[in-house]
């Protein structure tokens, strides 16, 4: 799969925003005032700018709103609907401890659920394709939930459990690299069933329709990530999950806290480029490509 | 509503003959020409007299080679548009509701006015038969030429699909599914009609009839034997100037 900046960036930067939300609805001793503002300003900041980026591979951003409409069958008009009413119920929990200075620890908890809920259904948007046997696993929320949280809770300073969750989303993501590697062939789709001339014999691509590439080729077959994926896969471990680890057993330092943060949305978003690069949809087998 | 239908009442649809189609393309321009012109947004180009040309297409042909464990290889000319899916899941991913199949004949459309080009239909489609309009920014696909099939200003040998009327070699057929008598379904039950990736259950309407098997690969050509042998050995004229040449400094050849 084409690895669209756009939709890399908004995965990263929204569900490390949907994770800190999630933290600051369930602390049962939030911040309040200038700090309260300060945490949900960023969690907003994120969550939105990431929501704002995805609208830019959009055909027509203008007509975006219609995407909410149809939740009974589609998981990106679900994540649509998600998404805005965790940013509402949260901003409501969040002005609240900013301004009056307390606020009714349901909302906060309602928030939290929300934003769980946005992670999930953007996971299952991905999830639910079976065209991308990578993709196509219960393993794939369990990735994006496993992030969101432990970035979250790394933003919101949870000293106590970050390195525990860390560790644990950074096992999903080698398990969920374990899988994806085989997924396709265990898919079972091949040239031959992709043209239903597969029990004669052993079918080739001879001459693809067009000379130059086309749009299904841009979008659907990306080979160039592949070449140094293993070595992505060690950079995008060793920034999202080992050196947060290593940088929150140092003595507390705000330097150190900010470096650990960075550390960790650069290693995800290395992690969601390779999610896309790496991924091999099916009708790469008309062009005899993967 | 981007639900599918529970059940449709006619399902249109194509049968394409690979034993038949001699991969001229003819189906792909007629339906470039023809859709450029209509139903919705035009089929745009890009950069189409410079490098790497691309476009929008509804329909393109592959050609494939079939090696079977024995006996020559075969070219299969392949065809493929949307095959209008009973399961189709292009059509429950859009999140507007611009993804539709109709109940009353089955075919996927798109509402072009609530697109918001999103692709993701594109990438839950496993035929490719969904292209994003580089120009447009919506997603064009397949329409089973809804406006000639029942558009009554055309003469009624015109009344279906572009790139079925204008198959030279008979290779297209369209017709209703749901109807046994119908020739589609007779062509399908005869000739073994199949669905393509029917690992991914998204059981296709269109089908397609396998290549018919060949009456004998061994033969040779059965003149072969009454022609006269090519002379191996030159004589006269021609034996004298190979030796005379043989001669000259550089050796013989």
């Amino acid at each position: 799969m084409h690895p669209a900046p756009s939709v890399i960036l908004f995965t990263t930067l929204s569900g490390l925003g949907f994770g800190l939300l999630f933290w600051l609805g369930v602390d049962s001793t939030p911040p309040t005032g200038w700090g309260a503002f300060a945490f949900f300003f960023i969690a907003h900041a994120l969550a939105v700018g990431g929501l704002i980026a995805s609208t830019f591979h959009l055909g027509h951003p203008e007509r975006a709103w219609r995407a909410l409409s149809q939740w009974r069958s589609s998981w990106l008009s679900r994540e649509g609907i998600c998404a805005i009413s965790a940013l509402v119920v949260s901003g409501a929990y969040g002005a609240a401890l900013i301004f009056l200075g307390q606020a009714p620890g349901w909302l906060g908890w309602l928030g939290a659920l929300l934003s769980l809920l946005t992670v999930y259904t953007t996971a299952m948007i991905y999830t639910q394709l079976a065209t991308i046997p990578r993709w196509n696993t219960a393993l794939t929320p369990v990735l994006f939930l496993g992030l969101s949280l432990s970035g979250g809770a790394l933003l919101s300073g949870r000293v106590a459990i970050v390195s525990g969750l860390l560790g644990v989303a950074g096992l999903v993501q080698l398990a969920w690299w374990l899988r994806g590697d085989r997924a396709f062939a265990a898919s079972g789709s091949t040239l031959g069933t992709a043209t239903g001339l597969g029990d004669r014999g052993e079918v080739r691509s001879f001459a693809p329709p067009h000379t130059a590439p086309n749009y299904l080729m841009r979008e659907f077959v990306f080979v160039i990530g592949r070449k140094h994926a293993l070595k992505l896969r060690v950079i995008a471990v060793f920034l999202m999950v080992i050196l947060p680890i290593g940088l929150l057993m140092t003595p507390f330092s705000h330097v150190l806290a900010v470096l650990a943060v960075l550390s960790h949305i650069a290693g995800v978003a290395v992690s969601r480029w390779l999610f896309f690069a790496q991924a091999e949809h099916v009708v790469g087998l008309y062009y005899g490509l993967r | 509503m981007t639900d599918l239908p529970s059940k449709t009442a006619r399902k249109l649809g194509l049968v394409i003959d690979l034993d038949t189609c001699v991969g001229c393309h003819a189906c792909v321009i007629s339906c470039k020409g023809w859709n450029t012109e209509n139903y919705g947004a035009p089929l745009s180009d890009q950069r189409p007299y410079g490098d790497e040309p691309m476009g929008t297409f509804l329909n393109r042909v592959h050609s494939y080679e079939v090696q079977p464990e024995h006996g020559p290889a075969q070219t299969v000319h392949f065809p493929k548009s949307c095959l209008h899916c009973e399961n189709a899941p292009c059509v429950t991913v859009c999140p507007t509701g611009a993804s539709y199949k109709r109940a009353e004949d089955g075919i996927v459309l798109v509402n072009e006015d609530h697109c918001i080009g999103c692709g993701l239909c594109a990438w839950a489609c496993p035929y490719g038969a969904r292209e994003m309009d580089q120009a447009e920014g919506v997603m064009k696909k397949c329409t089973l030429c809804v406006d000639r099939i029942y558009n009554e200003n055309l003469p009624e040998e015109d009344r279906e699909p572009a790139c079925v009327r204008t198959c030279p070699a008979g290779a297209r057929h369209f017709g209703d599914f749901a109807d046994p008598t119908s020739m589609v379904s007779q062509l399908v039950e005869n000739r073994g009609g199949m669905d393509l990736m029917p690992e991914l259950g998204t059981a296709p309407v269109n089908k397609y009839l396998p290549p018919r098997p060949k009456d004998d690969w061994d033969d040779t050509a059965p003149l072969a034997a009454f022609l006269q042998p090519v002379a191996q050995e030159p004589s006269g004229f021609l034996n004298w100037l190979d030796k005379a040449l043989d001669k000259l400094p550089g050796g013989a050849s």
